[in-house]
């Protein structure tokens, strides 16, 4: 036994006789992980929070969330001698008089967004495997959650400079909960302590943005990652992986150095763009007055999409008995990302309701065997797309010399015709790509090769698909379609009524798929004219 | 199950491919030396970082293609920063995928649900506490203290009673008082007829009295545009025509939809477009809404000129100022 290991040796009996973590940490380093580069995705947003923790513990050194008015004497000369609150100014000061603060700054704000877009793919990748599945409902309605506190967050941390686009984009948040009927006045008096822009907000969403949320974030993402833990991960379907196992690499060594390694890659990743693109440069916006606006108003792009909504709004207000009802606040601001976060949230619950299917379920979908899921996440983003693209009409406008007016009627009539639109033609491409599934599985892939027959007639060659390449085309389940009980053999009505008749019809929809080729199928052409 | 629905068997898992690494070993020997560059890499990049922080000033710039001119010490210590980390994870992950073992293990799934003798075992313990505490048989016990529980988060809530004012009338009142003094901003001068040519625009805030101070608050309810237009281009009802002075009318800055600022006025349409959701306002015909998401109209205020020639407020503005909210009463 070298001397290391001596010293190891007495560490771990030392750590061991204590707590007893070394049966746990036997068992839990052979943990098996399935590789797939899908599988990142929410590493990244795991990965991109840290990065957040770090940068933003930085800038909380020289940050001052004040609005207190200062005259600004930094080194940046365009502003020099400037009235502004202490919190912008404190802005230009990590930006202009804090070797690296620059770089933090740039990194935090990159970091956000990555943080969001990788929560937003890594959402995508769970819906369309359906690896929200039972038993993993729970972990889907967290992610969700953490995808709302996201994009709070985001809004809180853009606000805090104090510059003149996020004071714009406090404004409008003032607006929404202004806007809310019988309390709105209130709330934002509270909120804002008094009339906007008054002098609290700043700090009182410094402490929700570096304190309460983060907090919340930590644990969230703890239950988050405990339950993928616990319940071990899904895996994609293939020869020798079934729903009663786990195919992968085990944690110790080589998933440790892979995710551990990809934690620098994307944090070097980061910090390279926060070296060489620019992003938020405050400098060029000026002090917050509620007076002025710079033309192209932008928010980042996770509110984008709620700014878009707000812009195609009908312009629709109800007064009445002496109360205004701003639905055009209303409507895109609350009510419909309400009903589409809530109905994100309970998908797994509808689905399992729609096809009648409780079982649990560890192996994923490829998207097009499951074209009605498919159809229906394509949808939502298509609706989401839409008003993303309304978020920046304006740029749209001066970049593609269109007018806001066109892109605005685009926008009103496509959100409400392209959704079904899209719905209907993914759905028929899923069909279509399982017909293609059923050829290759049946016919084998086309190889390119002529071949002329003796008898002069030309043929292409197709080369058969291995057993394993068959198998993974031919391993899902095709649902079948609830049979309607409208009264049982008694002659009593089915008490659900409506209800039945609707599951009925949507899982006749969701069982909608080409026949998948049998084995007997698969028999009969072997050996055959290929 | 009927033969025809037979699904096709499942062949196991592919056999292991040994990669080169594992059967030459020039090929382990060179991705050692692979990933060892890697990690120098790595090194060279803090280095970067070290010397840029403390040896480049933070006002040299240097030119590069596609980014322009640049400062050298931000680029130093953004690049070294980069170069250090990525590398560490690059050499990590080759590391992995050249040396590690690559076989693919197989792990097997335990059912999530407890045995039934431990959900039975279970029930039986939270009854029996529950029966031991008497829930079951003391209602009285079990309702005054959900009752007192649900009273006792009262105090969280009213606690935030103190965050702010209750807002009264404040959001429908603003600093324009009749004969206020319209004056420009920035400058705080006050303005006359004469300074506005035909199609120009001006932001202007109400006259300070002497002592007093502009806070942010104010100029979110009082900043207000005036725009010049010749008399005949009105398309006004007789008292909105009124509240004009030589063909200079005057309206709240503060958009009617959200409260962004109403800031840019397309000269020959006589248009005035909120950048923020592109809420378009007809000057012409007393800023009606021709396009957008907004509902009403921005607020006129009637203006006038006094004895010096000055404009002035001929009234308070008739309507609250910005967004809607529900105490509104049109």
């Amino acid at each position: 036994m070298s001397a290391r290991e001596r010293v190891a040796g007495t560490v771990a009996n030392y750590v061991d006789e204590r707590t007893g973590a070394a049966a746990w940490m036997k068992k839990n380093l052979q943990k098996v992980f399935p590789d797939h580069w899908s599988f990142m995705l929410g590493e990244i947003a795991l990965y991109s929070f840290v990065i957040l923790l770090l940068s933003g513990t930085f800038l909380t050194f020289w940050f001052d969330p004040s609005m207190r008015t200062v005259v600004y004497e930094g080194s940046y000369q365009p502003l020099k001698e400037v009235e502004m609150s202490a919190a912008y100014a404190s802005t230009l000061h990590i930006s202009f008089d804090v070797r690296g603060g620059l770089l933090m700054r740039q990194i935090h704000h990159w970091a956000a967004l990555i943080f969001m877009a990788a929560i937003v793919v890594h959402l995508m990748r769970v819906f369309f495997t359906g690896a929200f599945r039972k038993p993993r409902e729970f972990n889907w309605i967290l992610g969700i959650g953490l995808l709302t506190l996201g994009i709070v967050e985001g809004f809180l941390g853009y606000s805090l400079p104090d510059d003149l686009l996020s004071g714009t984009g406090l404004r409008i948040a003032e607006a929404i909960i202004q806007a809310l009927p019988v309390v709105g006045t209130y709330i934002s008096f509270f909120a804002f302590g008094g009339a906007f822009p008054g002098e609290v907000f700043i700090p009182r969403i410094y402490t929700v943005h570096i304190l309460l949320l983060p907090g919340i974030f930590l644990a969230l993402i703890t239950v988050h990652l405990m339950l993928v833990w616990y319940q071990k991960h899904t895996q994609y379907p293939g020869p020798g992986r079934t729903e009663k196992n786990v195919v992968g690499y085990p944690l110790m060594p080589v998933y440790m150095a892979k995710a551990g390694g990809f934690f620098f890659i994307v944090f070097g990743v980061t910090a390279f763009l926060g070296a060489v693109a620019s992003i938020n440069p405050i400098w060029l916006y000026g002090p917050y007055t509620p007076g002025q606006i710079s033309a192209g108003s932008q928010p980042d792009w996770y509110m984008g999409w709620l700014d878009g909504l707000v812009r195609m709004a009908p312009p629709i207000e109800t007064h009445a008995f002496g109360h205004t009802i701003s639905w055009n606040i209303l409507l895109p601001g609350l009510i419909i990302p309400g009903i589409l976060f809530t109905g994100m949230a309970l998908y797994p619950f509808i689905e399992s309701w729609m096809t009648g299917d409780k079982r649990e379920h560890h192996l994923l979908d490829r998207p097009r065997n499951v074209p009605n899921r498919t159809a229906l996440g394509v949808m939502a983003l298509t609706f989401t797309l839409i008003s993303l693209i309304n978020g920046g009409n304006d740029i749209i406008a001066t970049h593609f010399d269109l007018t806001i007016n066109q892109i605005m009627w685009f926008s009103r009539i496509g959100i409400i015709i392209l959704p079904p639109l899209s719905f209907v033609i993914t759905k028929r491409i899923c069909l279509s790509l399982q017909r293609a599934d059923r050829e290759l599985v049946l016919h084998g892939k086309e190889t390119g090769r002529l071949v002329m027959l003796p008898h002069g007639e030309f043929i292409e060659v197709h080369e058969e698909l291995s057993e394993a390449k068959k198998f993974a085309l031919t391993q899902h389940e095709q649902p079948k379609a609830i049979a309607l009980v409208t009264e049982d053999s008694g002659g009593v009505l089915n008490p659900k009524g409506i209800r039945a008749k609707l599951q009925a019809r949507f899982s006749a929809a969701n069982a909608e798929n080409i026949a998948k080729p049998t084995a007997t199928e698969v028999k009969e052409l072997e050996g055959g004219h290929h | 199950m009927s033969k025809e629905l037979e699904p096709l068997s499942d062949p196991g898992l592919p056999e292991h491919i040994h990669r080169k690494a594992d059967i030459d070993p020039i090929a382990a020997k060179r991705a050692e030396r692979q990933v060892a560059l890697l990690f120098s890499l790595s090194a060279f990049g803090t280095i970067l970082f070290i010397y840029s922080f403390f040896f480049i000033k933070d006002d040299v710039f240097i030119f590069l293609p596609i980014l322009g001119n640049t400062n050298a010490h931000q680029l130093g210590i953004g690049l070294g920063m980069a170069f250090g980390l990525f590398f560490i994870g690059m050499g990590a992950v080759h590391w992995a995928k050249t040396l590690m073992p690559d076989q693919e293990v197989i792990a097997y799934r335990h059912e999530l649900k407890s045995e039934p003798q431990d959900r039975d075992a279970l029930v039986k313990t939270a009854k029996e506490g529950a029966e031991a505490a008497g829930l079951g048989r003391r209602p009285l016990i079990k309702r005054s203290l959900i009752g007192a529980v649900a009273l006792s988060g009262l105090p969280a809530v009213i606690m935030l009673r103190d965050l702010g004012p209750l807002p009264g009338k404040s959001l429908e009142q603003t600093s324009w008082k009749t004969g206020t003094r319209l004056v420009t901003d920035p400058g705080d001068r006050p303005i006359k007829a004469s300074d506005l040519e035909v199609g120009a625009v001006a932001q202007v805030l109400p006259e300070l009295l002497p002592g007093q101070k502009r806070t942010l608050e104010d100029i979110g309810k009082d900043a207000v545009l005036l725009i010049r237009l010749r008399p005949a281009e009105f398309q006004l009802n007789a008292e909105r025509l009124s509240w004009t002075h030589e063909g200079i009318i005057a309206f709240s800055k503060i958009c009617s939809h959200m409260g962004c600022a109403v800031a840019l006025y397309e000269q020959t349409t006589k248009h005035l477009l909120c950048p923020c959701h592109q809420s378009t306002f007809d000057v012409t015909r007393a800023a009606k809404v021709i396009f957008g998401p907004s509902a009403r109209p921005l607020p006129q205020l009637a203006i006038t000129v006094d004895a010096e020639g000055n404009l002035i407020a001929k009234q308070p503005f008739t309507e609250a100022v910005g967004p809607s909210f529900w105490e509104r009463s049109s």
